[in-house]
């Protein structure tokens, strides 16, 4: 009786782990393949030998990228609009979500922004409305459009409103005692503690910004001034175009796969870099947007 | 002075050079907010007109509710509002199921070093944007790929996923759940970490199963973060993904995969007919604002516990 008991509870363990083990490869094997792509001659990729390591190993199209302009041109607006783009959203972040950290009591228009805010958060007049007035504002070609429409990440500082309000009051008080200004406080006591949950909300915003094709898609009319994934994005939109199965075919099996692959994984090494940190804080962002307002 | 001030700061009052400190801080935030939020809301007032660029808001004529009269005598817009309920509806239902059923699974293995490469591994794609996933999506699903070897195995002819009406709807779904399950489990196995030990060892006392346990104690304790999730995945009922679709649609699956986002930015940006998108877009905004009140509404009400 015992021993049947722990071999169906033996039997379930092996299960439970080859199908977790089997959704975790999931998640893996499509990254591996599109590496090994990369590195395999062009002749195996199209005829689609390449599995899990390369086949034909060869270096080529990396050479090839390296020589590529508009590629790194494209990889050059990214860094800068991820730079600029998330110096802006933190400081927004904290100067918004600073004071409407701050009780009713202590700041009663508080109770009026905070609507404001919310408002701003759930409701969005839509692309085109948006589109008018970044050209009406000339913003258009400009870097200014990839950061400035979205300048505010609202979410992000209704995190950081709920992190600022879990630091403890007695702080505040003792430094207010001591006759601090509202600035120092925040610099001297509010910055130091909140680290973590800076960190967290600034590799959000400096993922959403690299990540972002669509405000390049929609504001840049030269292709010369496209961030990297508006780049991409437009050397795969063939096969949104076609109009007939047959010809789909034909493009999947016509298109530079080795290149574009290559493209791929050199596009997403900044993320891989950055991705121990993520990891690390996102679980933390989580759960302080948990605490809910 | 100083007195005053602590007896200020003793109440927890704000005093008025604080308040100002304040105001001032908010001030370039809120401009922001008014430019690129509210002036375009005020600008999708040109659903109901007859929008002409050259004219301005102000200049061009107002033609009152035809242009939604117009978009709802489309069939193609029907189907395209069809299309995002659906398509929104089993991502819904999928992305709640198999996060909590890999949390559960990834909770019952020992070993803290596999645990954390699993989860290290899973929440990866998540981090990926649908540009570069939609290339990866596509080489898996492609006619001589992986997902159609695999199915040669057992003599299935290979089919041309995203090119099939029958079939692009479902692997938008699977693709988004593959994407995300890692992510959203990471609630889940939160929640599970909070349940009371003491519940198991009673369990275990009274002689049931591990099974018996997940069922009878492990899902009822998640019980009230799925309805939260659910509900507040309700609101955005009518987000059924634009970047994942607008990467890997074409013309021939319009029919079962274009969603009201894809829909508008067709119109209003291609074709450059920017009253009818404008109005699509509006159309869908004032829904999701609805559902998204009564989803946190709900959510307050069963679970003491919304997103504002």
């Amino acid at each position: 009786m015992i021993q049947k008991k722990s071999f169906g509870a033996y039997t379930a363990k092996v299960l439970i782990w080859m199908i977790v083990i089997l959704m975790t490869l999931s998640c893996l094997l499509p990254l591996i393949n599109m590496i090994a792509i990369s590195l395999s001659g062009s002749s195996a990729v199209a005829a689609n030998q390449v599995g899990l390591l390369p086949v034909d190993f060869t270096l080529t199209t990396y050479n090839k990228l390296l020589k590529d302009s508009q590629f790194w041109a494209s990889f050059w607006i990214s860094v800068q609009r991820v730079v600029l783009g998330t110096l802006i959203n933190m400081f927004f972040v904290i100067t918004m979500a600073y004071p409407l950290s701050k009780s009713k009591f202590r700041f009663p228009a508080r109770e009026v922004y905070i609507k404001f805010v919310i408002f701003a958060m759930l409701f969005s007049g839509g692309i085109i409305p948006l589109y008018m007035v970044v050209s009406g504002l000339k913003l258009t070609d400009t870097i200014w459009a990839l950061v400035l429409p979205g300048a505010v990440p609202v979410f992000n500082v209704i995190l950081m409103i709920n992190f600022f309000k879990s630091v403890p009051e007695s702080l505040d008080e003792a430094a207010r005692i001591d006759g601090a200004s509202p600035l120092t406080i925040l610099v001297k006591i509010y910055l130091p503690v909140s680290l973590p949950a800076l960190a967290t909300v600034a590799l959000f915003s400096i993922v959403g910004h690299w990540n972002d094709y669509f405000s390049g898609l929609l504001y840049m009319n030269k292709a010369s001034l496209y961030p990297l994934q508006t780049y991409i994005q437009q050397l795969t939109v063939d096969i949104t175009q076609v109009t007939d199965a047959e010809q789909l075919k034909q493009l999947s099996q016509m298109s530079n796969r080795a290149f574009n692959a290559t493209k791929i994984v050199v596009s997403t090494i900044p993320l891989l870099v950055i991705y121990p940190f993520l990891q690390k804080y996102f679980v933390s962002g989580i759960v302080i947007g948990a605490v809910k307002e | 002075m100083s007195g005053k001030k602590a007896a200020k700061a003793a109440t927890g009052k704000g005093g008025s050079k604080e308040r100002l400190t304040f105001h001032l801080m908010l001030l370039p935030g809120m401009i922001m907010l008014l430019i690129f939020v509210f002036i375009p809301l005020v600008g999708s007032l040109m659903a109901f007109q007859d929008y002409i660029p050259a004219k301005g808001l102000f200049g061009s004529k107002w033609v009152g509710w035809e242009n939604f009269e117009i978009i709802f005598s489309f069939p193609d817009s029907v189907q395209v509002f069809w299309n995002t309920l659906i398509i929104a509806f089993a991502k819904l239902v999928f992305n709640t199921i198999i996060p909590v059923f890999f949390s559960i699974l990834l909770n019952e293995l020992g070993g803290r070093f596999f645990k954390r490469t699993f989860q290290t591994i899973v929440y990866l794609p998540h981090f990926l944007s649908w540009v570069v996933l939609a290339t990866v999506v596509s080489n898996m699903f492609s006619l001589d790929g992986p997902i159609n070897a695999f199915l040669g195995l057992f003599g299935v002819e290979p089919i041309q996923f995203l090119a099939d009406n029958n079939w692009f709807r479902t692997v938008i779904v699977s693709t988004d759940v593959w994407k995300e399950f890692g992510y959203n489990s990471v609630i889940y196995l939160a929640a599970l970490l909070s349940i009371d030990p003491g519940l198991y060892e009673a369990g275990s006392i009274d002689g049931a199963s591990r099974f018996k346990q997940i069922m009878h104690i492990t899902i009822p304790s998640l019980m009230p973060t799925i309805v939260l999730m659910v509900a507040l995945n309700l609101g955005n009922i009518l987000n059924a993904g634009f970047d994942q679709i607008f990467n890997l649609y074409n013309p021939i699956v319009y029919e079962t995969g274009d969603i009201i986002d894809t829909y508008v930015y067709r119109i209003g940006m291609v074709e450059g007919q920017y009253s009818i998108g404008a109005a699509v877009g509006l159309f869908k905004s004032v829904i999701s604002f609805a559902l998204i009140l009564g989803a946190n509404k709900m959510a307050k009400v069963t679970t003491g516990s919304g997103i504002f």
